[in-house]
């Protein structure tokens, strides 16, 4: 099964260290949510991740091979990266947009067959974005932007999937829409892994939580073991309580509740 | 000074006055004619000007060094080209046409690259500006070379011969190959680095070449017909607004909407007038507006 590992990384920047030691794994199928305060690194650690900024330290192994030894283009077949949402500058339709996702196997010199545009039109109606398809990215809202770029990911038939705050700055109802497509590709053998500031959406939906603090993993664990009060405190400087919570369905749901602000 | 001049001189320094109000008393924090007038003469007289600290603070660290800047360069260039205009006897001479702008400009950035202090930066670019200057005036003969010299930078196809065309065709292919195959790539680059990165695309590898090939192509095209500005500017935004921003469209729209402009310009600038009209002046009197109303445009799409 092929993972995706930081081992003993020291990542940042030549004369501004923001990370050390960090060691993490994302593997096929699971979902990994990173918790840890704003700028705390982990956009950072995302990056190195990927290869956009080279490890001060340490290294990174995609399917084994050490990230320096693969093109651009192999790196993008083996781990895809969904950015937080941002307007763009251009007006492509959002076709377009998806259609890009499949640049990792063209050769250098092609431009996207009647198949790869097949591909796009498949990721689009997967994230229910059919109707959109011929609209410009642009001016679509924030959250069908940010749908758009994980069908992009997913055009990119990558078997890993970093996503930077995939819920940033979006409503409740694309947060959980998102959240839902999330565990839809985990299902599907895809893993994720995902940065968040709310730890409520890793009970939600992920195998396990990596907490960065102060540029170092203070837990790397099952939701319920790596969000505790106690570790709450330590990261965010916050009192609250983490109680389960009955849903309608019967089944139960944990939670996170700031003591402060009463 | 004869009354009339006086007057004219008058009249400018009025304006100039005007515009320097207007200036500080537009944008997000608005300083009026009065406040600005109080914190003048504070600094003269020595006394407190009764002005909040803030306010004192924009004008004398925010606003009025970009005023300041507007108002050295807008005087220096102006009477830079006064100048040249006076040495080389053509009123039609200023610094970017001659050169010396882009000479200047070559200077300042190997020497904001080299990160050399600002004083070693106005030294380049003065070396670099009088180096081009220097091979038009000193060079060149003023009375054959000089006058084709400075009609060629405004642009003129007049004098393009069938070897002109056949040494530039090359070139132009040579570049158009490239770009026409990186196309897709192309995209991908509009989107930022690590986006295209993370997409598969060797960004710096496919930068490169695309660069090189769209400095080729101009460098053809300035060689048979000097400069011609805004073409590459306009025509662009047109054929976006016309097909999108796919490259893979963008690029043949623009190449034939720009062949068929040029052409419609070149043809007005040899039959209008009894004097050929250089092109340089023809496309910047079409593509001002056309470019203003393209920003207005587009400003309002952003809000």
């Amino acid at each position: 099964m092929i993972r995706l590992e930081g081992l003993s990384l020291d990542f940042g920047y030549p004369d501004h260290p923001v990370g050390r030691g960090v060691t993490i794994a994302l593997a096929a199928g699971e979902i990994v949510c990173l918790l840890g305060p704003n700028g705390g690194g982990k956009s950072t650690l995302f990056r190195t991740l990927l290869g956009l900024l080279p490890a001060q330290g340490g290294e990174v192994r995609v399917g084994g091979d050490p990230l320096g030894s693969l093109s651009r283009a192999a790196v993008a077949k083996r781990v895809s990266y969904v950015p937080q949402a941002h307007a763009g500058y251009f007006p492509f339709t959002v076709r377009d947009v998806v259609l890009m996702g499949r640049t990792a196997h063209l050769s250098p010199f092609a431009a996207p067959s009647r198949h790869d545009a097949e591909i796009a039109d498949a990721c689009l109606a997967r994230l229910g974005l059919s109707g959109l398809a011929d609209h410009v990215y642009t001016r679509i809202s924030g959250g069908e932007r940010q749908l758009a770029l994980i069908a992009r990911a997913l055009a990119q038939e990558a078997p890993l999937v970093v996503m930077d705050e995939p819920t940033a700055s979006l409503d409740f109802g694309n947060q959980v829409r998102v959240l839902a497509e999330v565990r839809a590709l985990a299902a599907s053998g895809i893993g994720v892994m995902m940065a968040t500031h709310d730890p409520d959406q890793a009970f939600l939906c992920a195998d396990r939580v990596a907490l960065l603090h102060g540029g170092r993993l203070v837990a790397d664990a099952p939701p319920r073991d790596a969000i505790t009060p106690a570790t709450l405190r330590e990261v965010y400087g916050v009192d609250a309580a983490v109680v389960d919570v009955p849903l309608p369905d019967g089944g139960s749901r944990r939670v996170c509740i700031p003591a402060q602000g009463r | 000074m004869t009354a009339r001049t006086a007057w004219v001189a008058a009249g400018a320094l009025a304006a100039l006055a005007v515009a320097v109000a207007l200036a500080f008393a537009v944008g997000r924090y608005p300083v009026a004619p009065g406040d600005l007038g109080a914190i003048l003469w504070s600094k003269v007289s020595g006394t407190p000007s009764g002005v909040a600290p803030t306010v004192e603070a924009i004008v004398w660290s925010v606003r009025g060094p970009r005023i300041g800047a507007a108002l050295a360069v807008g005087a220096a260039l102006a009477a830079a080209g006064a100048a040249y205009q006076s040495l080389f006897r053509n009123p039609l001479v200023s610094p970017d046409i001659l050169g010396v702008s882009g000479g200047a400009a070559v200077g300042a950035v190997l020497g904001i690259f080299l990160a050399l202090p600002i004083l070693a930066i106005q030294g380049l670019a003065f070396a670099f500006g009088l180096v081009a200057v220097a091979m038009l005036k000193v060079l060149a003969d003023p009375y054959n070379q000089l006058p084709a010299i400075t009609f060629w930078l405004l642009g003129s196809l007049a004098g393009a011969a069938p070897a002109d065309l056949a040494s530039a065709l090359p070139a132009i292919a040579i570049g158009l190959v490239p770009l026409w195959l990186l196309r897709w790539r192309v995209n991908l680059l509009s989107l930022g680095d690590e986006e295209a990165r993370a997409m598969g695309v060797e960004t710096t590898r496919v930068r490169l070449a695309v660069i090189a090939s769209a400095t080729l192509m101009t460098a053809a095209a300035v060689s048979i017909s000097g400069i011609i500005g805004w073409i590459g500017l306009v025509i662009p935004h047109f054929a976006r607004l016309a097909v999108g921003p796919d490259f893979s469209r963008l690029m043949p729209v623009s190449a034939i909407l720009g062949a068929a402009f040029l052409l419609l310009v070149d043809t007005l600038a040899r039959t209008t007038a009894r004097i050929e009209i250089p092109l340089g002046v023809l496309t910047a009197f079409v593509g001002t507006p056309l470019f203003l109303w393209q920003l207005v445009r587009s400003r309002r799409s952003w809000q």
